[in-house]
């Protein structure tokens, strides 16, 4: 999608919405208000979340969310539906749709060494979310997928997480450990012996028998997998996909939204638009020197203390404004849209809202 | 409390909170308020983009330390350095007689796939480097910029999850050697940051009680940060302050003054409220650090924030529960 659209077209016509950005800048809650605006405007719109925080369902106002789309009701045309991505069991919804049979499924979901990467490995959250975010865009139920990317600074691993997967297929060492019996350890040459023996030596052989038990009940089932992770990656690449960087205008997460722009120019994706939350207010045109020099002339006095706070807000939000104006021209010409400071963190569906009027009406 | 009791209480000190709130600025003035006690520190940052050596105005540490702050008359020196997955990995299978097949082992991404296989296994090769660090670094006090968000949690929780994948072998001794070290308060204790605000508050909670119960680490004090400094005057109209002293503001100038006084009194009843209930819903001590006005931090910011520190410990009762007690 080309960059140059605003977040009204955005909400209005794109088919998949992400949101990246570093943690504690409002993703979720930006996620939460886009999915909603595209519900005011009569489309069928859902968000995802990995943020195992709750966040999204404290956003919305509601208990919990499961890894199946709930719909939140609500006075407008369209539909908003929402859901928290459950790693493992989206994982277990995978291998059950590949197995080739009851048996070979069940001897994955069952395996140790399974369990471990199918809930704890890094990545695979990553991955399974770009699964979800397919299969919730494939079904046909939703005009809009909007997903909220993990808090972390490696959430563009996003991108590249199911190729990962099948880059691991293709690893030489997994093709090695595949070989059907431990006779081929014979087979193979010293320095490969000596990596197993490491491992072996590093983790107990237990881990490593568990690893091969799972490569060979996988077996058969990585052409399917690697098929699937070539559609994941074409959605992303796909100009009905947007990718929306939110950010706060401190300096660091400023820093990490300039990086999180290089990582997605590295895969080729422009950004669509950049939403900034907790803008502070610029009070006047005065400048915050002049304000600090009043503030020490007149110290001691309820003047003093005045011109101080004036000069500290000031301060503040011209740092802002600095700290903006380089990531602006590095996303550009992609619109910026600044959220100004709310009194109170969003938990229903009224301050959603709030937070809609000032993404779209001011 | 004395400061020099509090930062002589564990060897290691982890600091941990989410995103954005600070968490590497505490880390380096707790360094800094250590050093002037006289007590030197060393500084391990976990995470690969860091601000903390920015804050010292040196280049970006590496995995051999390095001087962020040196000794100068009563002063301690304050040192540096990093701690990464995979040179944590190289050292150990070193020192275990693995030498020759360690380079290739991480430069072939055999690393990656032993990760893969026993997950958590990064986590506590970091862990177990600065449990080595405690015994073997010369510094009096470690401090542990640990990784920002969720992964605070996942990285502590991490040690009793490869207790159960990796039953055998070095690495499971590794990990109930760390274990010892995170579950002992006069080791080891985590000093979480937050702000003043709704959801960072309700992070934290859910941290303390998780960490509490699930790693059984002792937690010192909680970190409260860029909380306003209280100002007196805010609630004079600008017109009635200026009056008193002889002034007369353009209407420009009160709107300014008054508005910028509006905002600020809101964000104070509001930092206001959400600390008294990080008060009721965890009873541990807080100490509470300014906000400060600056476009950029650097040495003399992360000083003042170390003496603000100093001056909240020593308000503090001389014993601090190790428990965060009943929910």
């Amino acid at each position: 999608m080309k960059p140059i659209d605003d977040l009204d077209s955005l909400v209005g016509h794109a088919r998949v919405l992400v949101c990246c950005g570093s943690g504690g800048v409002g993703k979720t809650t930006t996620g939460a208000a886009l999915a909603l605006e595209a519900a005011r405007r009569g489309r069928r719109a859902v968000v995802v979340t990995i943020d195992p925080a709750k966040r999204l369902a404290d956003t919305l106002g509601i208990g919990s969310l499961t890894n199946t789309p709930s719909r939140i009701a609500g006075e407008w045309p369209g539909e908003l539906w929402a859901l928290m991505l459950d790693t493992k069991s989206t994982f277990d919804d995978l291998v059950l749709a590949h197995a080739a049979d009851d048996d070979q499924a069940r001897r994955i979901l069952g395996n140790r060494f399974y369990r471990n990467i199918s809930g704890a490995l890094s990545g695979t959250q990553e991955y399974m979310a770009g699964e979800k975010l397919y299969e919730l865009h494939e079904g046909g139920d939703f005009d809009l997928v909007v997903v909220d990317t993990p808090p972390t600074r490696n959430a563009l691993d996003f991108i590249g997480a199911s190729r990962r997967l099948t880059n691991f297929l293709d690893h030489r060492l997994y093709r090695m450990l595949m070989s059907p019996t431990r006779a081929y350890l014979r087979a193979v040459n010293l320095a490969a012996q000596a990596f197993v023996r490491t491992v072996s030596k590093v983790v107990g052989g237990e881990v490593l028998d568990d690893a091969l038990a799972f490569f060979r009940a996988f077996e058969g089932m990585e052409e399917g997998f690697r098929e699937r992770a070539a559609r994941v990656e074409a959605l992303l690449a796909d100009e009905g996909t947007a990718f929306i960087l939110v950010a706060a205008p401190r300096v660091d997460a400023v820093s990490e939204a300039s990086f999180f722009t290089t990582k997605l120019e590295e895969s080729k994706i422009s950004v669509a638009a950049l939403i900034v939350n907790r803008m502070h207010p610029r009070l006047g045109t005065g400048r915050a020197e002049a304000d600090r020099e009043r503030a020490q002339r007149f110290a001691g006095t309820d003047l003093g203390s005045l011109y101080a706070n004036l000069a500290d807000l000031r301060t503040v939000a011209d740092g802002e404004k600095a700290h903006l104006t380089e990531l602006a021209a590095n996303v550009a010409p992609a619109p910026v849209v600044r959220v100004p400071f709310l009194d109170h963190d969003v938990h229903d569906l009224d301050s959603l809202a709030r937070i809609s009027e000032h993404l779209f009406r001011s | 409390m004395d400061p020099g009791q509090f930062l002589r209480a564990s060897r290691v000190i982890i600091v941990a909170g989410k995103g954005g709130v600070g968490k590497t600025t505490v880390a380096a003035a707790l360094a800094r308020m250590a050093a002037r006690e006289g007590l030197s520190a060393l500084l391990v940052q976990v995470e690969q983009a860091s601000a903390l050596a920015a804050l010292f105005r040196r280049p970006q540490l590496s995995y051999v330390e390095s001087t962020l702050a040196p000794a100068a008359g009563t002063e301690a020196e304050v040192r540096g350095r990093t701690i990464t997955p995979d040179d944590a990995l190289l050292e150990y299978l070193e020192d275990h007689g693995l030498r020759r097949i360690s380079r290739r082992l991480v430069s072939t991404g055999a690393m990656d796939v032993v990760a893969t296989a026993a997950p958590g296994i990064k986590d506590i090769l970091i862990l177990g480097k600065i449990k080595a660090l405690e015994r073997s670094s010369g510094a009096d006090v470690v401090i542990v910029d640990a990784p920002a968000a969720g992964h605070a949690i996942t990285f502590l929780l991490s040690v009793r999850g490869l207790l159960d994948a990796v039953r055998v072998g070095p690495i499971n001794a590794q990990a109930r050697e760390v274990l010892d070290m995170l579950s002992d308060p006069a080791r080891c204790s985590v000093v979480l940051v937050t702000l003043p605000e709704e959801t960072p508050v309700n992070e934290l909670v859910e941290t303390a009680f998780t960490l509490e119960d699930q790693v059984g680490v002792g937690l010192g004090p909680v970190v409260v940060n860029s909380v306003y400094p209280p100002l007196s005057g805010l609630d004079t109209p600008p017109e009635t302050a200026a009056e008193a002293v002889g002034e007369v503001l353009t209407p420009a100038e009160v709107e300014a003054l008054a508005g910028a006084a509006r905002f600020r009194r809101r964000r104070q009843d509001l930092q206001r409220a959400q600390i008294a209930r990080l008060a009721e819903r965890l009873p541990l001590p807080q100490l509470h650090l300014p906000s400060v006005f600056a476009a950029n931090l650097g040495p003399a910011e992360v000083d003042l924030l170390a003496d603000t520190l100093r001056a909240e410990v020593t308000g503090l009762p001389d014993v601090v529960p190790s428990s965060p007690g009943p929910r």
